[in-house]
């Protein structure tokens, strides 16, 4: 298993050093390692090439969408409901996520922590298993004849599948492990002294953590919400086996685009450029208001 | 009276054990010094309470912080001490001046009381302009002096300083441990310095305790210390030679079979120490007056204020290495290099003897 560092989908949780820089970063614009000034081809090339993977599929989808049509699909009734139920869903996911995965985090970064690579095995297998499978499992706990589903219903009356409540407990399923590595990874980057320079001013632990844990680690806590909430926007596989695909309650954007493309592919790509622009604001937003504070 | 500070510290982890006496009264400024992996930095995180010790017990102002035999271990929060680290570790988040009101408002105080009271030791320690910028934004004096605020700002009554003065540049240095010896005079509590920088301890402190393995190898006033050191690694701090034997009249014979020549009589085990300078370095061997003379051959030449400094490596006679400070034009007098051979000669009455 490859450390938590070396996964790639975490490369832009990479936590901002929480220690204090003795000086302002240097000046960029000086090229001051001369011996690094020319890319040796033998880098460029491939490096070149995974920029330009990354790149041409947006660039295609931008192409090859019709413009033209984008007012009446739009004003259509699934895409705008897809996308509030989208957004709302995520947003509240990420919410939740926060709530206890910085917690899992803290207990994870915890100096001597008995089992914690057991532990940390256990919280990455949600980022490998393929979604479908965790919408599967996800249903035998809570589906209505799962292991908490059925007494759940029989006390209540209440399931969740095929509810909102669903898709949301699907997209944290997904969404927490992206925030409890990053987290975690912050935590253990950053200098734990200031903690202890803390409780010798006289604060008691939970004081510790959130007037100076929480801020040191704040742009780690930031990249990893971000990078839930997208997660969680993009879910699709746990979601329609554990949600369902209902109009208005769990038909999520990504639900909309899959089915949007077996009948009408123009307005399908219509619909991804729109999820597209929405997680980039957003993304460019977060962005602006936390982690460029640093 | 009752020392303000009362510690008996045992620690045991892996192979080393530290095992001190710490007693400090109220207003007294005691340095802990010793080289690296002594157990400074031990004794003082357990001290604060960072650490738990396995044996022994701690009292701070009267009141029982931690005691290995009731299990009592009070909680850094819980005990009321101060602590300046070592890089200072000032919350890079808060300002200045929010750093220093830090430890009022966490134990209760109005936070426009904290930080009117956090102003206030700002201006104390002469940088009340300073309390709306960043840490990062400061000097290094500057954080040392908000550190200090920082820590006194709880009102504590043992004060701990970790190597507060390491992080400094030469000149700031000096400037810095004037004004440290300043408020430290100011402060009423029990204060305990870390630090492997003697002359820092010396300037700074009431009382030196020299720790090794640790373990207490020597304490008492710096002159005392300086004066009559008495382990190898002491006598190198304060720049003297050391040496070992037992005295038989006029003589202090060495392990080695050879011996010193004194100008008084001595008996029992002794340390014989003489100052570098107090060594005279000849190529062939001098006669005349009562002088201990050795052979040996030099091991290294570095300039040393305004002498020169050299390390004579093998004294058979003395089973140790000799120090001598000469003059440079000597040194080119007498064509000194390293593994040149030499005799080194100590005038008698310029040895100091004391028990061991």
């Amino acid at each position: 298993m490859p450390s938590p560092d070396a996964e790639p989908t975490l490369a832009d949780a990479k936590p901002a050093t929480t220690r204090a820089p003795a000086n302002r970063a240097p000046d960029n614009r000086v090229n001051n390692r001369p011996w690094q000034s020319g890319i040796p081809l033998l880098l460029a090339a491939p490096a070149g090439l995974a920029l330009l993977f990354l790149i041409l599929p947006l660039v295609g989808l931008l192409v090859r969408a019709p413009w033209t049509d984008a007012a009446a699909v739009l004003a259509g009734p699934g895409a705008l409901q897809a996308l509030k139920l989208s957004v709302i869903t995520a947003t509240i996911s990420m919410i939740i996520v926060l709530i206890i995965g910085v917690p899992l985090a803290w207990v994870l970064a915890r100096p001597g922590l008995r089992g914690a690579s057991l532990l940390r095995a256990l919280i990455t297998i949600p980022l490998v298993l393929p979604p479908v499978v965790g919408g599967v499992a996800l249903f035998t706990v809570l589906g209505r004849a799962g292991l908490l589903g059925r007494p759940l219903y029989r006390l209540t009356g209440f399931a969740f599948p095929f509810t909102p409540y669903a898709v949301i407990l699907a997209q944290v399923f997904v969404a927490l492990p992206f925030l409890v590595l990053s987290v975690e990874g912050a935590l253990r980057a950053s200098d734990r002294r200031y903690e202890e320079a803390a409780s010798t001013l006289g604060a008691r632990p939970v004081t510790v953590f959130r007037r100076i844990t929480l801020p040191l680690i704040g742009p780690g806590i930031a990249a990893g919400a971000v990078l839930a909430w997208a997660r969680a926007l993009g879910e699709f596989g746990a979601t329609i086996t554990f949600a369902g695909n209902f109009p208005g309650t769990t038909r999520t954007m990504p639900l909309e685009v899959y089915l949007a493309l077996e009948t009408d592919p123009g307005s399908a790509l219509l619909l991804s450029v729109l999820l597209l622009g929405v997680s980039v604001a957003v993304l460019a937003l977060l962005r602006e208001r936390w982690v460029s504070r640093w | 009276m009752v020392a303000e500070l009362f510690a008996q510290l045992g620690v045991r982890r892996g192979d080393f054990t530290l095992d001190l006496e710490l007693e400090i009264g109220a207003g007294e400024v005691v340095a802990l010094l010793g080289p690296n992996g002594a157990g400074k930095s031990t004794a003082l995180r357990a001290l604060a309470g960072l650490l738990q010790i396995s044996s022994g017990r701690i009292t701070v102002g009267g009141q029982v912080v931690a005691d290995a035999a009731s299990t009592i271990h009070r909680a850094p929060h819980e005990r009321p001490i101060g602590v300046v680290f070592q890089d200072y570790l000032l919350f890079p988040h808060l300002t200045v001046l929010d750093n220093v009101a830090f430890g009022p408002l966490v134990r209760g105080m109005d936070k426009q009381e904290a930080r009117r009271q956090a102003a206030l030791l700002l201006e104390r320690v002469g940088i009340a302009d300073l309390g709306k910028s960043k840490p990062q934004a400061i000097s290094g004096g500057q954080a040392q002096r908000v550190a200090l605020a920082r820590a006194l700002a709880t009102n504590p009554r043992l004060l701990l300083l970790d190597e507060p003065l390491a992080a400094l540049d030469a000149k700031t240095h000096l400037l810095v441990r004037a004004e440290v010896r300043r408020h430290l005079a100011d402060f009423s509590g029990a204060t305990l310095l870390v630090t492997h920088d003697p002359i820092d301890a010396s300037v700074l402190a009431d009382r030196l305790i020299v720790i090794e393995d640790g373990r207490v190898v020597q304490q008492g006033t710096p002159l005392q210390v300086a004066r009559r050191p008495r382990t190898d690694y002491v006598a190198r701090l304060v720049g003297l030679n050391l040496l070992t034997g037992s005295g038989r009249g006029h003589r202090v014979l060495l392990p080695s079979g050879g011996a010193v020549e004194l100008a008084e009589p001595v008996s029992g085990d002794v340390y014989v120490a003489f100052r570098p300078a107090a060594v005279s370095l000849f190529v062939h061997r001098p006669d005349g007056s009562p002088r201990n003379v050795w052979a040996g051959r030099i091991a290294a030449l570095e300039p040393h204020g305004e002498g020169v400094r050299v390390e004579i490596g093998e004294v058979p006679d003395c089973s140790s290495s000799i120090l001598a400070e000469i003059t440079p034009s000597a040194v080119a007098d007498l064509d000194l290099r390293a593994g040149s051979e030499v005799w080194a000669a100590v005038k008698a009455s310029d040895i100091e003897v004391y028990a061991a």
